[in-house]
């Protein structure tokens, strides 16, 4: 009796997980693919199995054209977080050497992920709208003659918008496998004569690719499935195809936004598999 | 003191040009909400005064602010409350081998990185086909969960992973159940990351809004409500909210970080 409880106790411990993941994730993708091949007459879906929400996509001039957007958005807020994320955890995990210090400046660059998306993205309206402080400030240095435009409602106020929001979860893991590095590694290096320079590139980026990996998978499935920050800081022109498939709910084509969907999934998975291929993220769970 | 270098100045001052990006634009809404009467949506501030602060709670300018308010919090809690349950038994299964637990623990990641809306509209093609409405507290929760659990499970393994198993190992020695030991000696064990989690959670569900954005039925949670106004809503109004609920989730960050260090000096004794 005692022995089978043992045996049964950690199935039992988990079945409440498996059950919110089964139910409210696994199920809910099985039914986008098997709805991705359904029918719409114009106003329902109806049970069917059809390729047509496929050709209808692969075949669209639109549907390319929102897809190698969605790729430029991703490439350009990676890059970004990264170039942002590095120097600043590289600053707190090496240079801030007082660890209460380390906390409050860490918890500073966190806080801000605990607030709302929305209000965040809001916020850039006074400073990058057409009467905003920067279009005041190039005015009254002359710079233009005329108010930027392409300040906010662009693709630029897109990216800058989830730099803004994403970094955090580029930060979060680059600090955390530069905290884990072995400080001796670093004095060995420094007594064997390699420069500031060398160790960066030799030790600490070596060290630091898993949390670089970890960073960069969250980045690149938050952009992939983004609409808030295209919606509210794109104009008419920036698509995503989260904003895609958000639109064809919008107008009920369900099998459609499906299809697109299925399509984003498997792209999102192969970027995945691609970063876990140069990256071994294991050593770091 | 070791000399700092001069890369230790120039990260510095890239370090406050971020916090600088990251905060700057949040203060400058906080500071435009205190305009008078007059203000508009940018700079220069016109007056001072809490005008629009106050008009947030008029229904006429933002819509039922305080209906969806209550909304996500109810929502928030409900999610705390089922996140800390679910991830503490896993945790705790997780500190043995089992046969299928890596399944479920790339289950669990992978809930995280799948995108957003793909679990959005998943959940709504689910209770459409199935003829359910969708609802915050039923398709709405469920969404939520498929946030807030990966995290508060990642966390809780990495509590159980520090955990020492001598305390437990002791308590059943002296012949506790399998429930005592957990409610006597895990349980004030683990209680500060258990706040510390709950809090994470919370503002997790709290500003969640892709997940929510197409299974949230007839009522609005709060995010989905301000993401409404943001196109009808063109006064100071719309910022005088948001600094509100920014205060509102910085005031329950603060209560966590001082409930979580006050209660690990209390372990430390």
């Amino acid at each position: 009796m005692t022995r089978t409880w043992k045996a049964l106790q950690p199935y039992t411990l988990v079945t409440p997980q498996t059950l919110v993941f089964l139910l409210f994730l696994v199920f809910p993708i099985l039914m986008i693919l098997i709805v991705s091949f359904w029918d719409f007459n114009g106003y329902a879906m109806t049970p069917a199995f059809t390729l047509q929400n496929y050709i209808d996509i692969f075949t669209s001039q639109v549907s390319l054209k929102t897809y190698l957007n969605t790729f430029k958005y991703v490439i350009l807020v990676w890059f970004f977080c990264l170039a942002i994320a590095f120097p600043v955890s590289y600053f707190l995990a090496f240079h801030v050497k007082n660890q209460k210090w380390q906390i409050i400046l860490f918890l500073l660059c966190t806080v801000p992920f605990w607030t709302s998306n929305i209000i965040r993205m809001i916020s850039w309206v006074p400073f990058l709208g057409k009467e905003g402080l920067v279009n005041q400030l190039l005015l009254g240095l002359n710079l233009v003659q005329e108010p930027v435009q392409w300040l906010l409602f662009s693709d630029f106020a897109v990216v800058l918008g989830m730099v803004h929001l994403y970094n955090f979860f580029m930060i979060g893991p680059i600090f955390n496998s530069l905290m884990r590095i072995d400080r001796n590694l670093i004095t060995a290096a420094e007594d064997m004569g390699a420069s500031g320079f060398q160790i960066l590139k030799e030790v600490i980026l070596p060290l630091a690719s898993s949390g670089i990996a970890i960073g960069s998978i969250f980045v690149v499935t938050l952009v992939m499935g983004e609409f808030v920050t295209v919606r509210l800081m794109g104009g008419g022109q920036s698509a995503s195809v989260g904003k895609l498939i958000a639109t064809q709910i919008g107008s009920l084509q369900y099998p459609l936004a499906a299809a697109n969907a299925v399509i984003l999934l498997a792209v999102t998975l192969i970027l995945v598999v691609g970063i876990l291929r140069v990256v071994d993220i294991r050593k770091e769970l | 003191m070791q000399k700092r270098s001069l890369s230790f100045y120039l990260l510095a001052i890239f370090f406050g040009l971020f916090v600088l990006f990251l905060y700057g634009p949040m203060f400058a809404i906080f500071a435009l909400s205190l305009q008078g009467e007059e203000g508009t949506l940018t700079f220069p501030m016109r007056g001072f005064s809490f005008y629009w602060l106050g008009q947030v709670f008029q229904e006429q300018r933002v819509g039922s602010f305080v209906e969806s308010f209550q909304r996500s919090l109810i929502l928030g809690l409900a999610v705390v409350l089922f996140s800390l349950i679910v991830s503490v038994l896993a945790g705790l299964a997780f500190r043995n081998r089992f046969k299928g637990a890596n399944t479920l623990f790339y289950l669990t990641i992978s809930s995280l990185i799948v995108p957003s809306v793909l679990v959005s509209l998943g959940i709504g093609i689910v209770f459409q086909v199935l003829g359910i409405p969708t609802n915050w507290f039923t398709s709405g929760f469920g969404a939520h969960m498929t946030w807030t659990v990966p995290f508060a499970f990642l966390i809780m393994l990495g509590i159980f992973n520090r955990f020492n198993p001598a305390y437990e190992e002791a308590a059943k020695d002296m012949g506790a159940s399998d429930g005592q030991t957990f409610w006597a000696v895990v349980f004030p064990l683990i209680l500060p990351s258990l706040i510390g989690i709950g809090l994470l959670t919370f503002t997790l569900s709290y500003d969640e809004f892709t997940r929510t954005s197409l299974v949230s039925g007839q009522d609005n949670t709060l995010p989905l409500e301000i993401f409404g106004m943001t196109t009808n809503v063109t006064s100071p109004a719309l910022y005088a909210l948001g600094t509100l609920t920014t205060l509102f989730s910085f005031a329950l960050i603060a209560i966590a970080l001082t409930a979580f260090q006050a209660l690990s000096k209390r372990q430390q004794q």
